[in-house]
């Protein structure tokens, strides 16, 4: 009994002082869409903090940085040919599921760890869960599902999904960058941001950061106003409507 | 210069938006229509959801209307017994229209009913009005008489109605009718109805031409008002930016539009009208048979937890 006490706390020891530690920061955790915001890129700066633990063999590290939106429920549709014409006809509901989601890495997923790892640590957009409602079932599918694929598919067009092997960059042995692109119709709220850390096809430890996308200014005014106070939002721009339509016509009275 | 729109969620070339509504303002003021048959497919043309179109070119149609029935009602052009009466029926139609929105869009099947009833809408009040057109261009080539309107079946309905200034006596069950009609339709389609409620109006309850117009605006300019403010109370659709930026070149190319119309003869402007209402149909119904560029489409239903 004592005796495995013992290699239990060897072991424990052994884990901590294994771990290194990742220090990271985004270069803006407020990111602020204006009206004639166009999309923007943040940057993640981090470097890896080696202990005196840490086996003097280590010296080749692999970053996955995973960034996750505010999550929602989304549809997808699938047309089909009936009568002759293209009709929606089967659909499938993904829960809560990342708006936007973007995985980075210094080198391909696949040279980085083990299949089996990278499921686990759900690297790579085949392997992050989207979890699916088929028939009061909540799961997710095989990658290549029909559903699944086109989803992941139309949010790549979007650029809301994305996947980059080689944007994560290494300045030195330890110290690394990656940037994290927005584009413009990026969803706004809180993004949650996953650095995993691994060595020789090993993962080693992880942390995590977060930033906020808000609108600001007048046009997030109207569309919480719009969200909010449906009525008042109506009768505004009914009354906006009238006044146009009044004013031209004094503007272009002709008599 | 872009511009984010709050509501379409999506930025957009404000002159484009401004050249768009000045182009289908300067339609609309040519034919005297609202011009909301050309907006909408040219909003879902460069990306706006088809529900956003719809709700947000209801506010659009309201202030080209307004300011077009104020003229006429300068004119004394409009007949306030017949136009209230059109009310009751659109008023109850758009009501009907956008709860059949709502229910269309929770079952994913809007975008689809939006372009049916354009196809089928469209195809068939264009082809009416083209051949209509058509052979009255030729009578006139030939210098024939138009054929004497008769009373139809319509005239013989009950609880008939005295309107004076249309100088017309007439059952009131056609015009609320055609009211709810005209209301259900542009509440669905985006579309102020003007196009098709004018020739029922002439050729079906037998308005004289000195009131139709006029009358028609203002049930487009209620119904649309309404449908506005049912689709920003239920749907939150309507995007007040782009509706603004619309209204703007709207009002200002209908004045173009309506000077270069009366250099047109009357003939030649129903045979231009039919055939530009019957391409948007057809432009529809190609987008429903070709195989479209993508099988899948996402919708998001609201971000939660």
């Amino acid at each position: 009994m004592r005796a495995l006490a013992a290699a239990l706390l060897v072991l424990l020891l052994g884990t901590s002082a294994r771990a290194e530690r990742l220090i990271v920061s985004v270069s803006n955790h407020r990111v602020t869409v204006t009206p004639n915001y166009s999309g923007e890129e943040l940057v993640l700066f981090g470097s890896v903090e080696k202990d005196a633990a840490t086996p003097a063999d280590r010296t080749a590290y692999d970053l996955v940085v995973t960034v996750m939106g505010p999550r929602a429920d989304m549809v997808t549709r699938r047309k089909e040919r009936t009568f002759g014409i293209w009709i929606n006809t089967d659909y499938r509901q993904f829960l809560q599921v990342p708006s936007y989601l973007a995985l980075f890495a210094n080198r391909p997923f696949d040279s980085i760890t083990s299949p089996e790892i990278a499921r686990r640590q759900q690297i790579g957009l085949n392997n992050v869960l989207l979890t699916q409602r088929v028939s009061g079932d909540y799961a997710d599918v095989v990658p290549n599902d029909a559903f699944r694929s086109a989803f992941i598919r139309l949010r790549t067009q979007r650029g809301l999904y994305r996947e980059d092997a080689s944007a994560v960059t290494f300045l030195t042995p330890t110290l690394f960058r990656t940037g994290i692109p927005l584009p413009a119709e990026v969803p706004i709220g809180t993004y949650e941001v996953e650095i995993k850390l691994f060595a020789n096809g090993a993962f080693v430890g992880k942390t995590e950061t977060a930033f906020e996308i808000v609108k600001v200014g007048f046009e997030q005014f109207v569309a919480n106003t719009a969200r909010q106070n449906g009525l008042v939002y109506g009768l505004v721009t009914a009354a906006m409507a009238l006044m146009t339509g009044w004013m031209a016509s004094i503007v272009f009275r002709k008599d | 210069m872009q511009l984010y729109l709050p509501i379409a969620d999506l930025p957009v070339n404000v002159f484009l938006v401004l050249a768009m509504g000045a182009a289908v303002g300067f339609v609309s003021g040519m034919f005297g229509i609202g011009g909301g048959f050309l907006m909408t497919p040219l909003l879902i043309f460069i990306g706006i959801t088809p529900a956003v179109a719809v709700a947000s070119v209801a506010s659009h149609i309201a202030a080209s209307s307004f300011s077009g029935a104020l003229t006429y009602w300068r004119r004394r052009a409009i007949d306030p017994a017949l136009a209230s009466v059109l009310l009751c029926g659109g008023v109850t139609g758009t009501a009907l229209g956008v709860w059949t929105f709502t229910q269309l869009r929770a079952l994913g099947q809007l975008d689809l009913m939006i372009a049916l009833s354009y196809v089928v809408l469209l195809g068939t009040v264009g082809s009416l009005m083209f051949s209509e057109g058509l052979r009255a261009l030729m009578r006139t080539r030939r210098g024939a008489v138009p054929p004497r309107r008769t009373h139809n079946w319509i005239h013989g309905l009950p609880l008939k109605m005295r309107f004076k200034r249309s100088k017309i006596y007439l059952s009131v069950i056609p015009v609320v009718v055609i009211g709810i009609v005209i209301g259900f339709v542009g509440a669905i389609m985006g579309i102020g109805g003007g196009f098709i409620l004018v020739p029922i109006m002439i050729y079906i309850l037998r308005v004289p031409t000195s009131t139709v117009i006029g009358t028609s605006m203002v049930l487009t300019l209620v119904t649309m008002l309404f449908a506005t403010m049912l689709h920003a109370a239920t749907n939150h659709l309507v995007d007040a930016v782009l509706a603004l930026i619309l209204m703007v070149g709207g009002v200002t190319g209908a004045q173009f539009g309506a000077r270069a119309g009366q250099k047109i003869r009357g003939e030649q402007l129903r045979l231009l009208l039919g055939l530009l209402i019957l391409s948007v149909g057809v432009r529809f119904a190609v987008a429903l048979v070709i195989r479209p560029e993508d099988l899948f489409t996402i919708r998001e239903l609201g971000v939660g937890g």
